[in-house]
């Protein structure tokens, strides 16, 4: 596993208060970790500041599931 | 006019986050009072308050067992509070699992006096040094006051009546009156009410004392400060918690065979109409209040056994209340014995008047009523009243009065007797 996944995937247990396990790469912040569409702006803002990236509004509502944050973070991280 | 009965009771304070402990902190003399631990508060005001422990105390306060732990992380810490203490009361009157018929006749009152002021205070910080775009998308609905209210509704599908009062540090006996109201009216059947708050944060120890209410010469013996008639009294010392009730109607709570702690018979409510922070200098607002909630319950004035003052340690207010006290009651004063449970676990302002009514129907219920810390050398005026000066005493507990002052001259006094 990559080390920005391991970044990612700890801020979204710490935020949705849910069990490690249960954060794969498939999982949907919505449909399998009980995220609302207000948690998913509280996510994004985590990961700008944890990685030093800007995501914008466009992009934000296509990071449906972990692996989606973490793509778009190893592709656009400077 | 359905009668209203109380069913249910949860607390967090200073001296322990669920009913029993609290009550046996607060019969034991013991004091919720130290220096403050939430910030570095040495160059404030004042440096002491009563705050609520961590789970890892004695008598500490562990959030996880009633709140997710998304929800503690988006919402203030009266909101925390608020909903622990509200499952605590729902628990305790065997109300969890209501049918959806239920459901839609019960609701929610719980109030607070300044709402998520630690919450308003960093987020102010985060905008001014980050900017708009890192300000938290829960900035707004985990600050309200209502929200303790919504949360409770939601967790436990609370369908009916959903308010949540605003009156200072009147909030939380506002709130109850309120609900024993709704029930009365048949608005509702079972109403959760009470009260939270926690603003022992930087903005609020500042505020209250640059307001000059907060208590500042105890420094060295914060258990020392809160001090209501004492001669030596400076203000107040700030609390924080929650007090939630379970009202229900009398024959609903009969039917299903609920334990009945105690009657809500009396609710009154007045206006200083005189100034924002001081009190009207006759106490007529805390009399007419009085007056009104005895005159609705039907009880004579030789009836009221303990009355849980307001009494908030500061130089006007303990005396006036007294004073307010004594003419209404005239001779009946002498039968009754007077405390302020301040004096333990300080003014929790929103909270004070629900946490204040659990104590008065634990004296009830037990036979005793809480003694007034710190009460070593008390006012003049004080003379020929029983104001339980530092032990808690047994005594015949059948009826009881609680009253509730607040900023902007709102007022509120609550009337309960036991229930044979």
């Amino acid at each position: 596993m990559s080390e920005t996944a391991d970044r990612v995937k700890k801020i979204v247990v710490e935020h949705l208060g849910v069990e490690a396990e249960k954060v794969t790469e498939d999982a949907s912040f919505i449909d399998d970790l009980g995220a609302d569409s207000l948690d998913i702006v509280e996510l994004v803002m985590a990961f700008e500041e944890e990685f030093g990236v800007e995501i914008p509004d466009d992009a934000a509502e296509k990071i449906t599931t972990v692996k989606d944050a973490i793509t778009y973070i190893d592709e656009n991280q400077g | 006019m359905r009668r209203v009965v109380v069913t249910g009771l949860g607390l967090v304070t200073p001296l322990g986050a669920e009913v029993e402990t609290a009550w046996k902190n607060i019969i034991a003399s013991k004091s919720g009072a130290g220096t403050i631990t939430r910030f570095d508060a040495t160059d404030f005001q004042s440096n002491y308050a009563c705050e609520v422990k961590p789970a890892d105390h004695e008598y500490g306060f562990d959030a996880g067992k009633r709140v997710d732990h998304k929800i503690q992380r988006q919402v203030d810490p009266f909101i925390v509070y608020g909903i622990d203490a509200a499952g605590q009361a729902i628990e305790d009157a065997g109300l969890v699992d209501m049918t959806e018929e239920q459901r839609l006749r019960a609701g929610c009152s719980i109030g607070s006096g300044i709402g998520g002021l630690p919450g308003i205070e960093s987020e102010s910080l985060v905008l001014a040094e980050k900017g708009p775009k890192r300000v938290s998308p829960h900035f707004v609905h985990g600050r309200l006051i209502n929200l303790i209210s919504g949360q409770v509704s939601i967790k436990y599908g609370l369908m009916g009546p959903n308010h949540a009062v605003v009156t200072a540090c009147s909030t939380g006996a506002h709130s109850i009156g309120d609900a024993a109201r709704m029930i009365a009216m048949d608005d509702a059947d079972v109403m959760l009410a009470g009260g939270a708050e926690s603003t022992i944060c930087p903005i609020g120890i500042a505020g209250f004392g640059q307001a000059r209410a907060l208590s500042t010469g105890f420094r060295d013996e914060p258990w020392r400060a809160s001090r209501p008639w004492d001669q030596g009294r400076d203000g107040f010392v700030m609390g924080e918690g929650a007090g939630i009730v379970v009202l229900e109607e009398y024959e609903h709570a009969k039917a299903r065979g609920a334990k009945i702690y105690a009657e809500v018979v009396g609710y009154g409510l007045s206006g200083d109409a005189y100034h924002v922070t001081a009190p009207h200098p006759e106490g007529s607002g805390a009399f007419r209040s009085m007056q009104m909630a005895m005159k609705k319950s039907g009880l004579a004035l030789s009836d009221i056994d303990y009355i849980n003052a307001h009494g908030t340690s500061t130089p006007l207010g303990d005396e006036l209340e007294l004073g307010a006290v004594r003419r209404l009651f005239g001779d009946a004063i002498g039968g009754l014995s007077m405390s302020s449970t301040k004096s333990a676990i300080g003014h929790l302002l929103g909270g004070a008047g629900a946490v204040e009514s659990i104590f008065c129907i634990l004296a009830m219920r037990d036979g005793i009523v809480p003694p007034t810390l710190n009460l070593d050398d008390p006012s003049e005026n004080c003379a020929g009243v029983d104001l339980v000066p530092h032990t808690a005493k047994e005594r015949k507990v059948k009826a009881v009065l609680n009253n509730s002052f607040g900023f902007g001259g709102t007022n509120a006094s609550l009337v309960m007797k036991a229930v044979d």
